[in-house]
């Protein structure tokens, strides 16, 4: 749904006579043009998933991390400007401390969510700040059990069973429709994930890419963490099985 | 005598977990040295819908922290679409009396009831620490109770054997110590809600050696006199 906001979209405290601001919507596109980023709700808990594109071959792979653990109990995968994208990181992290020194107990999700959504809205009320070029997706597990957000550059932040941004969302978004996740543990939810990815990505476009992975759920005791390797190579094996099974057609 | 000097709660004041939420107790006695300034005074303060607190020491201390303390719950109950646990609630007492200690002269006991952990009892001293605890005492009359609960305390009590147990443990202090006395407050907080009861001064039991109460002077004079002693 793109438009041309000629002279309306200059400055982010500036509305086009259609209601809308320009500026917001071109930090998505940034966003769009990321590599895809997925996450999905489980039957007890979330996994989420990055198309990590790889720029160049002298690059290490498991450098660049794209998922961050934001406290003990949730994690932050990102899509769009990577620098953006650590201070978005850096905020979470701070507030989710600062809750726990204040009241005594991990932050729940929801209200991590709202000050995460609260922080990128504030970036886009004045002249003088340019909106975050990133979209994020927040996973979590607290006393209220395993949920799912995301974060966009104008701000709205919405709670998912299962999320999607990057180049391969539209893709992606049909494939995890196709899920059954409320039946799905994390461990066979990774698996799915991990075919996703490979399937939306586009071997013709971009060259080689990586897959990043991480959970939090009931088998990693509820803390945020990088899905242990083992199960990693397992998702891999049958994601590249899957696509073999696909050409194979 | 000086009654514009500070008030002090002597107190007793007793938090007690049971089987299904928590009774909060506490004497109703509130002193300026030797005088009684409020001798059916409420040392139970609501903090939120669902978490009490018993105050003791500095009458004032203890009434401004449990202000902030409300004011800030409240707006956290807003924030987060829920009622606070008692775990926060206990939190922000302590990150006051902790931060003020040099200010402070209060001794705390924050009790209530969610429904993630059930009832609990938090126990918050004189330096700020926070200690959770199945059953909690405080305040002046609390040194006569520690080895009464020893002996009287089980855990996974009833509800009225749990109010039984406090309404005697606060009699007992309050017939020791000068500094506690009047009434026996008491609050039950479990999941169905909030009991607020009451017992005067002829609801309690006697001990060793107090007399029968006596409600008028004009009485004394026809009842018969107290048994010679046999020497």
């Amino acid at each position: 749904m793109s438009s041309i906001g000629t002279g309306y979209d200059l400055s982010v405290t500036t509305f086009s006579p259609d209601g809308r601001v320009f500026q917001i919507e071109y930090a998505a596109k940034a966003v769009d043009n990321s590599g895809t980023v997925i996450g999905i709700k489980c039957k007890d808990g979330i996994v989420m998933g990055v198309e990590k594109l790889i720029a160049s071959k002298m690059m290490l792979p498991g450098s660049n991390r794209r998922i961050h653990s934001v406290h003990r109990h949730s994690g932050m995968a990102v899509a769009g400007l990577a620098a953006d994208g650590r201070q978005i990181v850096a905020r979470a992290k701070s507030e989710a401390t600062n809750y726990e020194s204040v009241y005594g107990e991990q932050i729940p999700v929801k209200e991590l969510a709202e000050r995460v959504a609260s922080y990128v809205h504030l970036c886009t009320l004045y002249w003088w700040l340019r909106p975050f070029g990133c979209g994020v997706i927040l996973g979590g597990y607290d006393r209220d059990g395993p949920q799912l957000y995301m974060v966009e550059p104008s701000g709205i932040s919405y709670r998912y069973f299962g999320a999607a941004i990057g180049k391969g969302r539209q893709a992606a978004k049909t494939e995890i429709e196709k899920l059954k996740l409320s039946e799905m543990t994390c461990r066979q939810g990774v698996i799915e994930v991990a075919k996703i990815i490979y399937g939306v990505h586009d071997e013709a476009k971009d060259k080689a890419f990586e897959l990043e992975m991480s959970w939090v759920c009931d088998e990693s005791n509820r803390q945020h963490q990088k899905v242990p390797d083992e199960l990693l190579e397992e998702a891999k094996a049958a994601a590249k099985a899957a696509l073999e099974e696909m050409d194979a057609d | 005598m000086d009654t514009d000097a500070p008030h002090s709660m002597g107190t007793t004041i007793i938090g007690v977990t049971y089987n299904g939420g928590v009774v909060l107790g506490a004497d109703s006695r509130t002193s300026t040295g030797v005088y009684v300034a409020n001798r059916a005074s409420d040392k139970i303060t609501q903090l939120t819908d669902n978490v009490y607190v018993c105050r003791s020491g500095s009458a004032a201390d203890s009434q401004i922290v449990s202000d902030y303390v409300r004011y800030f719950l409240h707006q956290h109950t807003i924030q987060l679409g829920q009622p606070a646990t008692v775990k926060v609630a206990a939190n922000l007492v302590r990150l006051l009396a902790y931060n003020n200690k040099n200010l402070l002269q209060t001794g705390l006991i924050v009790g209530g009831w969610d429904k993630y952990e059930g009832g609990k009892i938090y126990g918050i001293p004189l330096g700020g620490t926070i200690i959770e605890q199945p059953f909690a005492i405080g305040g002046s009359g609390s040194s006569y109770l520690y080895g009464f609960f020893d002996q009287a305390w089980k855990e996974g009590m009833t509800k009225d054997e749990a109010e039984q147990l406090v309404v005697k443990a606060v009699s007992l202090a309050i017939a020791r110590d000068g500094a506690s006395g009047g009434v026996v407050r008491t609050v039950i907080i479990n999941s169905e809600g909030v009991t607020r009861n009451f017992y005067p001064g002829d609801k309690l039991p006697l001990w060793h050696e107090e007399l029968e109460p006596q409600f008028s002077l004009l009485d004394i004079p026809s009842s018969p006199g107290p048994e010679p002693m046999n020497i």
